[in-house]
């Protein structure tokens, strides 16, 4: 082989490198400029006032304080409504179902609907909860959708989670004369708990940011009151108010939208930031 | 030992047994939930549009080259609709999926532990962030960093900017996905590659690639479906102009973009626009779900080859 | 001493250790009421045949050791005695298996019961990610007791030998734990619920020669109150530790087998069969 095209393939290797990384980079450098938007945009009009005064026609009197509320309500309720279920149904997957032709449809069918978009939840929600059932554009009928929502996203992170307990233990819980309950309780669940949470954490922080089934679900954008019933009152939540600012021409909305933008993500952020202390403080004692 | 009677204790099985028997019941009915949801979907689709279709005759609906849903003389021609939104998907792909790939090639063949572990949270951030931000970002930053550019001439509203920021959206789904596929890839295959002194370059044209391929395939495929389902984004970005048009500068309204601006405005329930949304909302879901039995379809490939 | 069954435990021990020499150690096991009875035993993993036709009486108060080499049905036989093998997809088992005279895989069986009664002690130790503490308690607790656990976790740490190490850190992970003492919390936990039974499946294969020694003095104190049936790669460790020692190997169809059984000084210094001399004495395996 002449060095001539030993030293062409190292050239190739190396701009290939340098190729790949600046694909990297680019991700890099989007994060980057879509914080830095945020922040000069909207950092200015986060204040006191922003935070508990309603919407208005005039951006400087405009707050988040109804869509704040809102979207506390929804992912509250979300999160007590998926956790059961989702866990339920993720120990029925990985450890009752066994391998058959039926269980094989239900993990097909789980994760498939985790690809469904979102809008197509909205219409269903729209169709089952607000109209068929009589809920209303209520609080819990937008709960409800967006637990359906994330529910095949809790049941995968949960078998994830589950799966990953060594057999050893299930082994050792039976060998005690543990019932295939008893042994999920009292041996499974505490050693999958970290990743189990995790996972459900994570998935609620999506459920914080979903706009699109919550317009069908009839998430008014002009809300003036804190909802307090969550079965009777209109509601708005954060990312449908961004939206409605967002789509106006004025800079003054663009701004309040930047602004609750970052209020938004500051949400999201300490979610996860829950989601790393949970898994680090609960996984301390398990190294297996 | 002392003597503690603790086994044989009368401890009641038959109400354990019954417990436990309630208990898988209930976990069942759990797991259930998603098959009902997923007929549940399908039936409120399918009655809906069929509501819609008594009005609208299919073949009208899937060949017409005219959607006016708004402004008289209605039309329900969904061909528009369908290709902005494959339009849009399309350029999102041409972005996402090479600077995708090779960002999964460098994480997985050329990052080191360090930077990887930097990296990869950074990407999962990305993708959390909610697709009404990336909406927003489309509008105050890439549509006027268009304009300022290449594109002097550009509207408020264009295929093109709409079509950036779903790339932007789903890169870090082909970036992951790729990575997994990658990391399929036995160990013996790169060995042996490098082991013959192949570059690294080399390893990956010649060797990683194609055996990751059905892996790719389905990480491009599933961010298609993605791409195809996204709203907010889009809404914001490409408008909801119902044109049939290639061109990107133009402004258009995707599958989803109908379905929410059907949503915001005070449609009454039993109008024809209003069952229109659920005709599109089931060609959209037919589309995303056929693309994501696809994807499904070709990861079961890659690892029955390899597991 | 557990006061469970005063009736069933006469001195066996004494009958077991006078017994006739000269013919077979299984009719002589047998004939002094085991607490286990093997008979005609094949185990099926789907449509393979992992164990062929095995007859075995196990001793009371003794240990037996199960030896052979790798994939000869050792662990299988044993997993079937307390029915762990349930959990594996596809396993079947022919023959019958007796434990105080009733059989184990009978439909009336409750196998629940069948693992209080017949522990187990594994390859790798697997403590649970708990306290020391709530490791020992843990079936105690499955078993709905609420009084006297503390004396009933000390005192099973005391009789797996590993009381004086952590009675002064019982809140600590058993992880946290080395390996052969983990192993041992693993014995403690087993006979906190009182066992009959103690299997134990190649339970040293993971542990330095000092853990090792330390389990095999301890498996000698137990079986004052145990019966123990252990599987082991190790030739010195049966030798060392067991009473009788059971030699399997496998067939051309990959299906174990026993080849002899006995006393284990018999095995060792005087086996019958030609592949047990040549296993024993390291040309085979």
């Amino acid at each position: 082989m002449s060095t001539q095209t030993t030293t062409r393939r190292k050239v190739a290797n190396a701009l290939f490198g340098l190729l790949a990384f600046l694909a990297i980079f680019a991700s890099l450098v989007t994060l980057v400029a879509l914080l830095f938007d945020v922040v000069v945009r909207g950092g200015s009009s986060v204040d006191l006032q922003f935070f508990t005064s309603a919407p208005s026609r005039i951006p400087a009197k405009a707050g988040i304080l109804p869509a704040l509320v809102g979207t506390l309500w929804v992912t509250t309720l979300v999160a007590i409504m998926t956790f059961p279920i989702g866990v339920a149904a993720a120990i029925y997957l990985e450890e009752y179902a066994g391998r058959g032709r039926w269980s094989r449809l239900l993990r097909i069918n789980i994760s498939n609907l985790a690809g469904v978009p979102s809008i197509v939840y909205g219409i269903f929600g729209l169709a089952l909860f607000v109209r068929l059932l009589g809920l209303g554009r209520t609080v819990f009928a937008a709960a409800l959708t967006l637990s359906l929502l994330i529910l095949p996203v809790v049941i995968i992170s949960s078998m994830e989670a589950i799966r990953a307990v060594p057999p050893s233990q299930r082994e050792a819980a039976y060998a005690l004369g543990a019932t295939r309950w008893q042994m999920v309780r009292r041996a499974l669940l505490p050693a999958a708990a970290p990743g189990i949470l995790t996972g459900i954490v994570l998935a609620v922080g999506r459920a914080v940011g979903e706009t699109a089934p919550l317009i069908l679900i009839g998430a008014v954008t002009f809300v003036t009151f804190v909802p307090v019933n969550p079965f009777e009152d209109k509601y708005t939540v954060l990312p449908i108010q961004i939206f409605n600012w967002a789509g106006r021409p004025q800079a003054a909305f663009q701004e309040i939208s930047a602004a609750a933008i970052l209020v938004l993500l500051v949400l999201m952020f300490l979610l996860n930031l829950v989601a790393v202390i949970l898994r680090a403080r609960l996984s301390r004692t398990i190294q297996w | 030992m002392a003597g503690v009677s603790t086994a044989h204790r009368p401890d009641s099985a038959a109400t354990t047994r019954r417990g436990e028997a309630l208990i898988e019941f209930l976990l069942r009915a759990s797991a259930a939930i998603g098959i009902i949801t997923t007929v549940g979907i399908v039936t409120v689709l399918l009655v809906e549009a069929i509501f819609f279709f008594a009005e609208v005759s299919p073949v009208d609906f899937f060949t017409g080259t005219r959607w006016s849903a708004s402004i008289l003389p209605y039309a329900f021609g969904v061909i528009p609709l369908i290709t902005s939104t494959l339009m849009i998907a399309f350029i999102a792909l041409v972005l996402a999926v090479p600077l995708g790939v090779l960002a999964a090639v460098w994480m997985s063949e050329f990052a080191s532990q360090r930077v990887r572990s930097i990296i990869k949270p950074v990407l999962e951030i990305l993708a959390g962030i909610p697709t009404i931000v990336y909406g927003f970002f489309a509008i105050t930053v890439i549509t006027p960093l268009l304009k300022a550019t290449i594109l002097p001439d550009l509207g408020t509203f264009s295929a093109l900017s709409a079509g950036i920021v779903v790339g932007i959206l789903v890169l870090p789904l082909v970036a992951s996905l790729t990575e997994d596929a990658l990391r399929a890839v036995p160990r013996g295959l790169r060995e042996g590659s490098y082991a013959l002194g192949a570059t690294r370059w080399e390893t990956v044209r010649r060797v990683l690639l194609p055996a990751a391929l059905s892996g790719i395939a389905a990480a491009v495929i599933l961010a298609m479906s993605r791409a195809v389902g996204e709203t907010m984004a889009v809404v914001l970005a490409a408008g909801t102009n119902p044109q049939l048009t290639l061109n990107p500068t133009e402004s258009v309204q995707t599958m989803t973009a109908f379905i929410v601006q059907i949503s915001l405005g005070d449609t009454p329930t039993e109008s024809i626009q209003f069952k229109a949304l659920f005709a599109v909302g089931a060609t959209l879901f037919a589309i995303t779900f056929t693309l994501n039995l696809i994807s499904a379809w070709l990861v079961a490939r890659y690892r029955n080859v390899y597991e | 001493m557990n006061e469970r069954e005063p009736v069933t435990k006469p001195s066996v021990s004494q009958i077991g250790a006078s017994a006739p020499s000269g013919a077979t150690e299984a009719t002589s096991a047998s004939s002094i009421n085991p607490a286990l009875l093997l008979e005609n035993v094949s185990c099926w993993y789907g449509g393979f045949r992992a164990v062929r036709e095995v007859s075995l009486a196990i001793p009371r108060n003794k240990v037996t050791a199960l030896i052979g080499p790798s994939g000869c049905g050792k662990s299988t036989l044993l997993r079937s005695i307390n029915r762990m093998n349930d959990l594996v997809p596809g396993f079947r088992l022919e023959g019958e298996i007796a434990f105080e005279g009733t059989s184990v895989h009978s439909r009336a069986t409750d196998v629940i019961d069948l693992r209080r009664r017949v522990g187990m002690v594994f390859q790798k130790p697997n403590p649970f990610p708990k306290s020391i503490f709530e490791n020992v308690a843990f079936g105690l607790r499955l078993l709905g007791e609420t009084t006297g656990i503390d004396a009933l976790v000390e005192e099973s740490l005391r009789a797996a030998a590993l009381w004086d190490e952590v009675k002064d850190k019982l809140d600590q992970p058993g992880l946290s734990l080395s390996g052969g003492q983990q192993q041992r919390l693993c014995i403690a936990r087993a006979i906190a619920i009182r066992p009959e039974v103690i299997l134990m499946d190649e339970p040293c294969s993971a542990l330095d020669p000092k853990s090792t020694l330390q389990i095999e003095e301890l498996m000698r104190k137990l079986i004052r109150d145990y019966t123990i049936v252990i599987v082991t790669h190790n030739m010195q460790q049966a030798a060392r530790a067991s009473d009788y020692t059971v030699f399997l190997t496998m067939g051309d169809d990959r299906a174990g087998y026993v080849v002899e059984q006995g006393e284990t000084g018999k095995i060792f210094t005087a086996p019958q069969q030609q592949l047990t001399a040549d296993y024993v004495s390291g040309r085979f395996g």
